[in-house]
């Protein structure tokens, strides 16, 4: 049977010289960053020479700036929670969209349901965009955070960040992205984009799972979330994840490297991916923009009269792993917010399907999901109640 | 250049069966265990096999058991946790003078946001007195957090007797213990001994950095400390860090069952009097700050007069590895907290090294260790 893996976008496989690079530090190198011998030491420097690598792949411009987390999740409360304990003082008023990740989302409802904080969640357009007047419109004189996803896990759009950044730049506020779905797929450059807090995590650019950063430019002020010992310049807490650590560090190295042509390869198929659907299927709707404002990986489609699941299983039972939502919510049966929040109908939402491409698709994955795809959306109509034919 | 590790209070080495599961769930793109499809189900039952192996070891249920990065995240999340979950009962929360700094902090912290924390004395062997503890208990106390074998020490907290005592004085304390460095070392039955929350660490029995987990009894309602995609049951949000869960499982298998007969690691206890023994005939002046009945892994010595990091780069010199104190303090703690606290003369303090060690360890090593200990300690008298 065919495997054929298009949930990239969910979890990616680990690159073979990410874990030639993790493994002599589980086996020999295992000594505790914090400890003050050579063998340790080792490992304290293979944590500063991933920070070094991390920092390059956003162009950060001093490594320091970067702190190791457990993964995105983690970099999203501390940047969220942190920031605003900080400046809470200032003000209690945060900005945020209506499709970001649930890390921020829960996150913001956390700070608003329990902490006393205001928060305006921004509508976005049919394709997903924040604007960045709706973000100028929403500042007031107590905002102190905004945080707006770089681009979006379920349907792709990626966000006018450096607009957005243009504008808060103007005022004393934080501006935080989730850029966890970027990195790795599109340049990221923090003082391009003029963010002070960006999130980021290994395992969806073929690192480790486990580990992930936050980009914290230099004098803005963090209340750490995790206390404890004087780990990442006492902003994060607890033993390193040294092997964790050299894995994303080597992941960031690879993605550098083949940040263009990855980028190029995967859009290719993605677009090849949209234009057979679209040609293949009747009464499809393709969720998020076209071209260049899309993620390289992403093909997110609505089919009408059947539920994403169905499709999913189906697709499993061929062997071909895909999503419909994002992963951390696949679980659930309520419609996808994000497909809410760009218009489509209850019913329509709970039919999509999303495909996330990585560099171990090939031509031949395409051709064969292409193939089978239509006769399994024919089947699943013939049996729904709703579809006419 | 012979190596001897005895710093294994500090971090362990993985097993080779550790690293071997590891290296397969790290390469054969094992999907996100949230997932629906076929590689996410695969994870899925590595999460399951890994929750059942905790829990059999402690005698709990798969459901109780949590997974987080750590113990440092598992300390926070229990304390802060019951504090904010429970500030409408009250806001007291006891814990004591030489606790790990993971949780030392944490209540720095929650003492900033205007929580009142007791923090017990010790005696001389770093244990709290019951008598204080139960004099500390208020209506408005919703947390006691108690460290169950000393880092820096090795001495055992009686939590088998502190879990009912709690709970006889007021019923709606939560009694949390940081089990990191007891957990595989000896007998620790948080269901048996009236225990709410208890905080375990991969790394410190020879499984992976960057995975812990939290025990916590079924029906404790607490608040995440992470939020987002509600995995953990909603109490840890974050995508699983499956490769150090999938690690996790064969380092808690090759643990020992311990009972109530035999309720130690007897194998370390052998390595333990074999050390002491060894030290003693060597170096009999030697000050040992561990108690006689604690753990059967930690061993502190000071040498008044010298500088305990010299020791350790000196003893370095020689391929051994031991430190002079917890690897995880805060910076400001330029003594050890813990010394401190139990009244350790501060050129005591400055001249301690600890010696921790793992079952792996070998005699000969010891003999080595105790050897070159001695020239260097010739060395500077």
């Amino acid at each position: 049977m065919n495997k054929i893996y298009l949930d990239h976008a969910a979890t990616t496989p680990v690159a073979p010289e990410v874990f030639k690079a993790m493994e002599p530090y589980l086996t020999q190198f295992y000594g505790n960053p914090s400890s003050i011998y050579s063998i340790a030491q080792k490992a304290a420097m293979a944590v500063s020479e991933a920070r070094e690598k991390v920092a390059a792949l956003i162009g950060a411009d001093d490594e320091r700036e970067i702190i190791f987390t457990s993964g995105g999740t983690e970099a999203d409360n501390l940047a969220i929670k942190g920031a605003a304990m900080a400046l809470q003082n200032k003000g209690k008023h945060i900005i945020t969209s209506k499709i970001e990740h649930h890390a921020v989302l829960h996150t913001c409802e956390y700070l608003e349901k329990y902490l006393g904080f205001d928060i305006t969640y921004l509508d976005v357009d049919d394709e997903g965009f924040v604007s960045p007047e709706s973000v100028a419109e929403a500042i007031r004189e107590d905002t102190i955070l905004v945080t707006i996803m770089m681009a979006n896990n379920e349907i792709g759009t990626i966000e006018p960040i450096k607009e957005i950044g243009e504008i808060v730049e103007k005022h004393d506020i934080y501006f935080h992205t989730d850029a966890v779905q970027a990195v790795g797929q599109i340049p990221v450059d923090v003082n391009e984009l003029k963010v002070d807090l960006l999130s980021l995590s290994a395992h969806k650019f073929n690192g480790p799972k486990g580990v992930g950063a936050l980009y914290i430019r230099k004098g803005t002020r963090i209340v750490p979330q995790i206390s404890g010992g004087a780990q990442e310049r006492k902003r994060r807490a607890g033993t390193e994840n040294v092997p964790g650590i050299v894995g994303l560090g080597k992941a960031a190295e690879i993605a550098g490297e083949k940040l263009e042509s990855k980028a190029e390869e995967v859009s290719r198929l993605r677009d090849k991916l949209i234009q057979g659907i679209e040609e293949k299927i009747n009464e499809v709707v393709l969720n998020g923009p076209r071209g260049k404002d899309r993620l390289p990986n992403n093909v997110n489609f609505c089919f009408r009269y059947v539920e994403g699941e169905s499709i999913l299983l189906n697709l499993d039972m061929l062997g071909i792993a895909a999503s419909s939502g994002s992963a951390c919510t696949s679980g659930s049966l309520d419609p996808s917010h994000v497909l809410l929040a760009i218009g489509r109908p209850h019913e329509t939402a709970h039919g999509s399907l999303r495909l996330t491409l990585g560099l171990d698709n090939t031509e031949e994955d395409i051709d064969y999901l292409l193939e089978v795809l239509p006769g399994i959306i024919q089947k699943l109509r013939d049996m729904s109640p709703l579809y006419e034919g | 250049m012979k190596e001897v590790y005895l710093d294994n209070s500090a971090t362990t080495r993985p097993l080779p069966e550790v690293v071997e599961y590891m290296t397969e769930v790290l390469t054969e793109n094992y999907g996100n265990p949230s997932s629906l499809h076929n590689k996410g189900l695969a994870a899925e039952r590595i999460m399951k096999r890994a929750r059942k192996a905790i829990a059999r070891k402690l005698g709990v249920n798969p459901g109780e058991v949590y997974f987080t990065s750590g113990g440092t995240e598992s300390n926070n999340l229990a304390i802060k946790g019951v504090a904010s979950t429970y500030k409408n009962r009250g806001r007291h929360l006891i814990t004591s003078k030489v606790e790990h700094a993971s949780v030392i902090d944490t209540f720095t912290a929650l003492e900033e946001e205007g929580y009142e924390v007791t923090y017990l004395n010790t005696d001389k062997k770093g244990l709290i007195s019951l008598d204080e503890l139960a004099n500390a208990i208020r209506p408005e106390t919703t947390l006691v957090s108690l460290i169950h074998v000393n880092n820096e020490l090795g001495s055992i907290n009686p939590v088998e007797k502190i879990g009912p005592l709690i709970k006889n004085i007021n019923r709606n304390t939560f009694f949390h213990v940081d089990g990191v460095q007891s957990f595989g070392k000896i007998l620790l039955k948080p269901a048996d001994w009236q225990i709410d929350l208890l905080t375990i660490s991969a790394h410190k029995i020879h499984g992976p950095k960057g995975i812990g987990a939290l025990y916590l009894k079924k029906g404790i309602e607490l608040k995440p400390l992470l939020h987002g995609g509600g995995q953990e049951k909603g109490l840890r949000s974050g995508t699983e860090n499956l490769p150090g869960i999938a690690g996790f499982i064969p380092a808690v298998e090759s643990l020992p069952d311990f009972t109530s007969t035999s309720p130690r690691y007897e194998k370390l206890d052998r390595l333990r009097d074999y050390f002491l023994n060894r030290l003693k005939e060597t170096l009999p002046e030697t000050v040992i700050n561990s108690p006689e009945e604690g753990a059967p892994h930690i061993i502190s010595l000071s040498f008044p007069g010298l500088k305990g990091e010299i020791l350790v780069h000196s003893l370095e010199g020689e391929g051994i590895y031991v430190s002079t104190r917890s690897a995880c303090h805060s910076r400001n703690d330029q003594k050890s907290h813990v010394l401190k606290a139990i009244n350790l003369p501060p050129e005591y303090i400055d001249g301690t090294i600890r010696i921790s060690l793992s079952r792996f360890n070998k005699e000969e090593e010891i003999d080595y260790t105790i050897a070159k200990l001695a020239e260097q300690i010739k060395l500077f008298f």
